[in-house]
């Protein structure tokens, strides 16, 4: 029970200093980060599409990355 | 985007007073903490307000499928963004699965996705529905996702679980009416290394249940009795499926504005499919408006274990419970190369638009099959292959993307 509680007290904790860590990429150093061609899906009309293409043509499916609930593309 | 950080708030307490403190005391103050962690003074933003028209073509291996794609967002009450999606797949269908065993056709299928998006502080509620119609084929598939930036904003966190309802029907059986069930469980982290470098891991997992397979799709048995040697029978898909996927991304500024990015994925299902892809792309901005982007990407794929080429009926290690012939359950690969531009103009007089951009995309792909043959050579070139001897497949083609975005 010991063991457990001090589970259920580190996990919270560590979420909670994670929140005091220093970030090491300051605001005002993320204007390359910002830039739209640093985007992974620019254009997510565009990008969707291409999953479904993929979804359609081969067994492999999930983690394209990006939200969305599934293409209902079978 | 560059968010904006506030400083954290930073609570200690020590090894005494945690073991000195009562248990239900603990769990309060760890109720305190989580609801700092959870909902804490940063701030996230929503989705850009923008429209977007998209003409698709898909064109390769005896399938035409193109169509309109509209997708409209906007944001409200400050917290939240809606979107609606309406898609369309015109299909014309002579693909060898078509021309081995039916004829021809022409179909349409309509997609409709409607979205909305919460931000509180900085975390993202999401929820969507998407349907989908054909005249055989009924899906609906319900969202919901929460995304929450922490450390700093340097991380982001999102996790998603969606759930999909299948109809499969048959054209010409009208009492023909199979169901499916999906579900999907999803994480993404994403996380900014340097003030150049941006890395995401991704995963995800798919359970389905009910009618899998494609009602038309049929494998063929050695027959000597049948004048080509074969005949067709319906495939048996087994009724439920897994798969799991593991995806890292990682793209680069490059000092001369340009972004430099690599992709990875692994994936395997409970069919014993095994499969791999690979991708890497640059994006190289030129002058004020353009954007021009290429990318290379190779796949390959093992079969699932009832994947059969040709069944020998008196082999019992072929004529299985399960069988199937579908292309994309056997062995093969395939790479695409893609190039892209896009230009893209400020509105300077305009209070109500921001910018636009007219965007062109086209991806060449090539198809290799290891264990699927081509069929149709007994149509064109009859007596002059074996039965089982026949050439392995391959296709090309050709994928165009045109659309027009507005920022408003």
């Amino acid at each position: 029970m010991n063991k457990f509680k001090s589970l259920i007290i580190f996990i919270p904790m560590f979420g909670l200093t994670s929140c005091a860590i220093e970030p090491w990429v300051k605001p005002y150093e993320r204007d390359n980060l910002a830039d739209p061609i640093m985007s992974f899906s620019r254009d997510g009309i565009a990008v969707n599409y291409m999953h479904h293409v993929f979804q359609a043509r081969e067994a492999a499916r999930g983690a394209e990355g990006g939200s969305g609930g599934g293409c209902g593309c079978n | 985007m560059v968010r904006k950080v506030v400083p954290a708030v930073v609570v200690g307490v020590t090894k005494l007073e945690r073991e000195t403190m009562p248990f239900l005391t603990q769990l309060k103050f760890l109720l305190l903490l989580l609801s700092v962690w959870v909902f804490p003074s940063m701030s996230a933003v929503l989705p850009e307000d923008r429209a977007d028209a998209m003409y698709h073509r898909y064109e390769g291996g005896g399938m035409v499928i193109d169509g309109p794609s509209v997708l409209v967002r906007k944001s409200f009450l400050e917290k939240f963004s809606a979107s609606a999606n309406y898609y369309i797949d015109n299909v014309s269908a002579a693909s060898i699965d078509v021309l081995a065993n039916a004829s021809p056709y022409l179909e349409r299928r309509k997609e409709f996705s409607f979205g909305l998006d919460y931000l509180t502080n900085k975390t993202t509620i999401s929820t969507a529905f998407t349907r989908s119609k054909e005249n055989d084929y009924l899906a609906n598939t319900a969202y919901l996702g929460v995304t929450q930036d922490f450390f700093g904003d340097l991380s982001t966190l999102s996790i998603g679980y969606s759930r999909g309802w299948d109809t499969v029907m048959k054209t010409g059986d009208p009492d023909f009416e199979r169901k499916a069930d999906r579900q999907n469980y999803k994480l993404d982290w994403t996380q900014v290394l340097t003030k150049n470098w941006i890395a995401s891991f991704g995963f995800e997992t798919v359970t389905d249940q009910g009618f899998l397979n494609n009602p038309y799709r049929v494998v063929r048995y050695l027959d000597p009795a049948e004048g080509r040697g074969f005949r067709y029978q319906s495939e048996v898909y087994p009724e439920t499926r897994t798969s799991s996927a593991f995806s890292i991304r990682s793209m680069y500024y490059l000092p001369y504005r340009a972004s430099f990015s690599v992709q990875a994925r692994v994936f395997s299902d409970t069919w014993d499919i095994s499969a791999t892809n690979y991708e890497i792309g640059y994006v190289h901005p030129y002058g004020e408006h353009w954007i021009f982007e290429g990318k290379y990407r190779v796949y390959d794929q093992t079969q699932a274990e009832f994947y059969r080429d040709l069944i020998d009926p008196t082999n019992p290690a072929q004529n299985t419970e399960f069988v199937a012939r579908d292309k994309e359950m056997s062995s093969f690969s395939d790479f695409s190369i893609g190039v892209g531009v896009s230009y893209e103009r400020e509105f300077k007089d305009s209070t109500m638009f921001k910018k636009f951009s007219v965007n062109l995309f086209v991806d060449y792909f090539e198809f290799e099959f290891d264990n699927f043959r081509n069929v149709l050579v007994h149509d064109t070139n009859p007596g002059e292959f074996a039965v089982g001897q026949e050439p392995l497949f391959a296709y090309d083609a050709t994928v165009t993307r045109l659309f027009f975005s507005i920022w408003y």
